[in-house]
């Protein structure tokens, strides 16, 4: 058995020093590569899993993704960390794979964005959630609620909510990624908010107290 | 101050509100309309909060696959051998 593939789990932590693992890297160093790639594959597998939803297209784009990253290691700079800039790489991996894809059967978010009165007022009730449903639920449970509603998004609303809300990339840069322009960046997140919201008011409405809440203007 | 805005035209300024980006005397009429309508109160609450479910949805533990499959390591271990036989592929 081949010993460079039994020997790390896969989630173990990189121990050498970035600066130490880069030079190793840079000058080809066999060990440190597999060092390199058993520390980080777990997280990024996890992370393209994420983007993706489909464990083939996920393993894909891990292999590109490493395949860019050792090919333009002599132009890395170290400005960020080496797991920071696969991380980057990993991510616009599968974003290509996504914008490759058809959509189709879409799921359509109008029902689940609020309603209005021909006169711009609401048609229902909003129910009040929690102050704070992390700390005053489950949290295991929440956060496993909203990964699932964050799986239903349609794929476009998706996409940008991860980019945005998850991965942090600018309104710019999440444009740039997915070819389309800023205010429909904008836009698309906008609804896709609104649309978790609305997959998430069934486990959460009802479960706070009324007027139990911060201000309007507290962020 | 003119008139307050409506449900829905609050709802479209939704995210303009939280990134500062409403101007005087929007914001005020925004404002006032939440200070009156208990149900946009509540739906601005149950919006940001959301903002931050999706944030902290993948806590460290929940990014960390138990294992990756055999054949994708031995994958990754050939990406040396093909990198380095290949030409240079720019990653951003």
């Amino acid at each position: 058995m081949d010993a460079s593939l039994s020997s790390a789990p896969t989630a173990a932590p990189v121990a050498l020093p970035d600066a130490e693992l880069l030079a190793r890297l840079r000058a080809g160093d066999e060990a440190a590569y597999a060092e390199w790639m058993h520390g980080t594959a777990g997280r990024m597998l996890a992370v393209a899993r994420r983007i993706l939803r489909n464990e083939d297209d996920a393993e894909d784009a891990v292999q590109e993704a490493f395949t860019q990253a050792y090919r333009a290691l002599p132009r890395f700079e170290g400005h960020a960390l080496l797991s920071t800039w696969l991380h980057r790489i990993v991510v616009n991996a599968c974003l290509i794979r996504l914008r490759k894809r058809r959509r189709h059967g879409e799921r359509s978010l109008e029902e689940l964005l609020p309603r209005f009165q021909e006169d711009g007022h609401r048609l229902e009730v909003t129910d009040p959630w929690p102050r704070d449903p992390l700390a005053e639920l489950e949290a295991k449970d929440v956060r496993a609620g909203v990964r699932e509603a964050i799986d239903r998004l349609p794929e476009r609303h998706r996409c940008v909510l991860l980019l945005r809300d998850i991965e942090g990339r600018s309104g710019e840069e999440t444009a740039e990624r997915l070819g389309i322009r800023p205010d429909a960046v904008k836009m698309r997140l906008h609804r896709a908010r609104q649309a978790l919201r609305g997959l998430l008011d069934p486990q959460l409405a009802g479960r706070g107290m009324p007027w139990d809440r911060p201000s309007p203007a507290e962020s | 101050m003119g008139p307050t805005v409506t449900c829905r035209e609050l709802i479209d300024l939704l995210d303009r509100y939280l990134e500062g980006e409403l101007a005087q005397p929007l914001a005020a009429r925004f404002e006032a309309h939440l200070a009156r309508c208990p149900d946009c109160a509540e739906y601005l609450h149950s919006y940001r909060q959301t903002i931050r479910l999706a944030r902290e949805a993948w806590c460290a533990d929940d990014l960390v696959p138990a294992d990756v499959p055999r054949e994708l390591l031995e994958a990754l271990l050939d990406v040396r051998s093909l990198a380095a036989s290949a030409g240079d592929v720019e990653p951003n």
